[in-house]
């Protein structure tokens, strides 16, 4: 019923509250600042902007939440409760395991390239990867199913390529970009290559090293919902399937945790840099 | 005891081999400061960096204690040679605690043996242990931080120390008050250092003994007022500069170049005994002391010939007085300043113990000409 009025009542809505589009722009954006504080840049910040920015994006939530409510969105989206946990858990599963995999390869990789014996050929083999990149995620998941078939394997397997090169270029970066002269020093002072490279040379590339990651978690969490056009499943099942059917509800039972998602796993990767990152090379401290 | 035998470095490169250090034969004796000096791309940071194995030789051997250095496996060898870099090198994930502690851990120290010696070698550079074992590196100023560099070289109490140009990134002032810091602690601990250096004034300064390299060849090993009074050849004459003399003010102290039992007079004497004893020693002034002995004044030939009275009634205040600890650069400087040819020397106390005049420092300097 609500699908048919729907056009309606949303234009019913634009009249009637001409604050809504001030709260959605202030919702977009917070949601564009989280997204932007991936960037270091955009991460050091005054604390205070970042608390309110907070609050702000809270309430706008709220507000679209009542606004869902009142016009029937919300029970339709919750009538669908038993499928978004199923594919919720389906979305995690493959969002754990082909980040998880791309972390466990990717940073051991790049330590491994920023090697002096590997220095002539790391550029060359990183071009490999950024091949991961270059190509759009579409076309990875749509090759990796004319290899592997259909289902979550080659999905999991087109995430993993596309989430590889961020976390490798900056373990790389990040080991090249430890000064010289702390290598010279740690040397000098009886340090094997190995001690040099768990004392001093990761600690101190731990923060690009970060940095990577959550870029590389950030395009993860948004190539997921992909996944479902090569039979992988996950929440992309009901957001392509709510727009096939014209079904506003079904569309927004798959895109709002789809996107809660991808804010948690940032603040959640970003209050792991925080914290984690020792304060003598943590900048955000 | 540091000893280089026909120790050679050659860097093959694209353009050629490039011989680093060239036949170097040396010795720094136990407890002594070495400073290798020279132009950039002379060899004596290459010659410094194969004492610890940064650079391994092409022939030649080292001693260090007598011991061939060969024997050793680098990393074991290094563990027991301080090593200071300008650039500092502090690892910045790590608390100035542990920064210092670091070769300690590597020897695998007892924890607590360790952290004690860290805050007593804090102390020593006078930066407060309760305030900065706990911050890191970024938290402290460049002067602070090289502080740190130079006790955490001399955490496990090593022998031997090479420093590469280590107070170089070191604003003057700085670097003045942290080189007598560690002449201090190197009184106490008398390691034996092999120190690189491109300042003459710093060589001078720190070395017991100064080591000028050229084109890779060591052409001067000699202590430094030696090397000032007698350049090898022109190179080095060109190097230690045009006002090398001036340079050997800073070697000499007051205490050394002054005459001692100097005539003295007190405030009841007459003018009549001093104006004598001013002829008697053919000086134009004389100083006035107090009861024991602190100089109190001074009294002009001029002032005091033919006068009537005593020398408390005719004397004036002192331009200046210098202590017996100060260099001759000083007393020179403070000569110029006042217009005066002689200075009353004083100790600790004020007692007057002494006076320099520049005709004094001049015969001084010129002695080692004149025996040769």
């Amino acid at each position: 019923m609500a699908r048919t009025t729907r056009p309606a009542t949303l234009d019913a809505m634009e009249t009637e509250t001409p604050g809504r589009s001030g709260v959605l722009g202030v919702l977009r954006s917070g949601i564009d600042r989280m997204a932007g504080s991936t960037l270091l840049a955009a991460a050091i910040e005054g604390d205070q902007v970042g608390r309110a920015w907070r609050w702000m994006v809270l309430a706008a939530i709220f507000a679209s939440g009542a606004w869902a409510w009142a016009s029937g969105l919300l029970p339709d989206i919750l009538a669908l409760q038993e499928d978004i946990l199923y594919l919720l858990n389906q979305h995690i599963g493959m969002v754990v395991i082909s980040g998880g995999l791309a972390i466990a390869i990717g940073i051991p990789l790049g330590i491994w390239l920023s090697r002096p014996y590997m220095r002539r050929y790391a550029e060359s083999l990183m071009q490999i990867l950024n091949i991961g990149t270059t190509i759009p995620t579409l076309a990875i998941l749509a090759l990796s199913m004319s290899v592997l078939g259909i289902g979550t394997t080659p999905a999991i397997f087109g995430l993993f390529v596309a989430t590889l090169l961020p976390i490798v270029r900056n373990a790389y970066a990040g080991c090249q970009s430890v000064p010289p002269h702390l290598i010279e020093s740690a040397t000098g002072m009886g340090m094997t290559p190995l001690q040099i490279l768990r004392r001093v040379e990761v600690p101190n590339a731990l923060f690009v090293i970060f940095a990577g990651v959550r870029t590389a978690l950030a395009i993860n969490v948004g190539t997921v919902p992909l996944a479902f056009l090569i039979g992988g499943g996950g929440l992309g099942e009901l957001i392509f399937q709510g727009i096939a059917l014209n079904d506003f509800g079904m569309m927004l039972a798959g895109a709002i945790p789809t996107a809660l998602l991808a804010i948690l796993v940032d603040f959640l990767l970003a209050q792991c840099q925080y914290w984690l990152i020792p304060r003598g090379v943590n900048p955000l401290r | 005891m540091i000893r280089l035998e026909d120790l050679t470095k050659i860097f093959e490169t694209p353009a050629g081999e490039v011989v680093a250090s060239d036949r170097v034969n040396m010795e720094v004796p136990e407890g002594e400061i070495c400073v290798l000096l020279g132009p950039s791309g002379c060899g004596k940071t290459t010659t410094m960096k194969m004492v610890n194995r940064l650079v391994s030789p092409t022939s030649g051997k080292i001693y260090i204690n007598d011991k061939d250095t060969d024997a050793y496996d680098p990393i074991k060898l290094r563990r027991t040679i301080g090593y200071v870099i300008q650039q500092i090198g502090l690892f910045p994930n790590k608390t100035i605690e542990d920064n210092i502690c670091a070769v300690p851990d590597l020897l695998g120290w007892d924890r607590k043996k360790s952290r004690k010696r860290a805050s007593e070698l804090l102390e020593m550079v006078a930066l407060d242990p309760g305030t900065f074992l706990k911050r890191y590196p970024k938290e402290l100023s460049g002067g602070q931080q090289q502080r740190v560099g130079v006790i955490r070289a001399l955490a496990a109490d090593p022998p031997v120390m090479l420093m590469d140009e280590p107070f170089g990134a070191i604003d003057p002032i700085n670097r003045e008050v942290i080189q007598d810091e560690f002449l201090r602690m190197q009184g106490e601990f008398k390691k034996t250092i092999m120190f690189v250096s491109h300042d003459i004034d710093e060589a001078v300064k720190m070395a017991d003994k100064i080591a000028i390299f050229d084109a890779g060849k060591l052409i001067q090993y000699d202590a430094p007022d030696d090397l000032l009074a007698h350049p090898k050849n022109a190179f080095i004459a060109d190097f230690v500069g045009g006002d090398r003399t001036l340079k050997r003010l800073r070697l000499i102290t007051v205490g050394e170049a002054m005459m001692a039992d100097p005539p003295k007079v007190t405030a009841e004497e007459t003018l009549d005994k001093a104006t004598k004893l001013m002829e008697e020693h053919g000086h134009i002034s004389v100083v006035m002391t107090g009861p024991k002995g602190r100089a109190r004044g001074i009294v002009y030939l001029a002032d005091a010939r033919g006068a009537k009275g005593k020398v408390g009634e005719h004397h004036h205040k002192l331009p200046a007085t210098i202590h017996m600890r100060e260099d001759l650069r000083t007393a020179v400087s403070m000569m110029f300043t006042h217009d005066e040819t002689s200075l009353a020397v004083v100790d600790d106390d004020g007692f007057y113990k002494g006076y320099v005049t520049q005709r004094g420092i001049t015969h001084l300097l010129g002695a080692t000409y004149r025996d040769t």
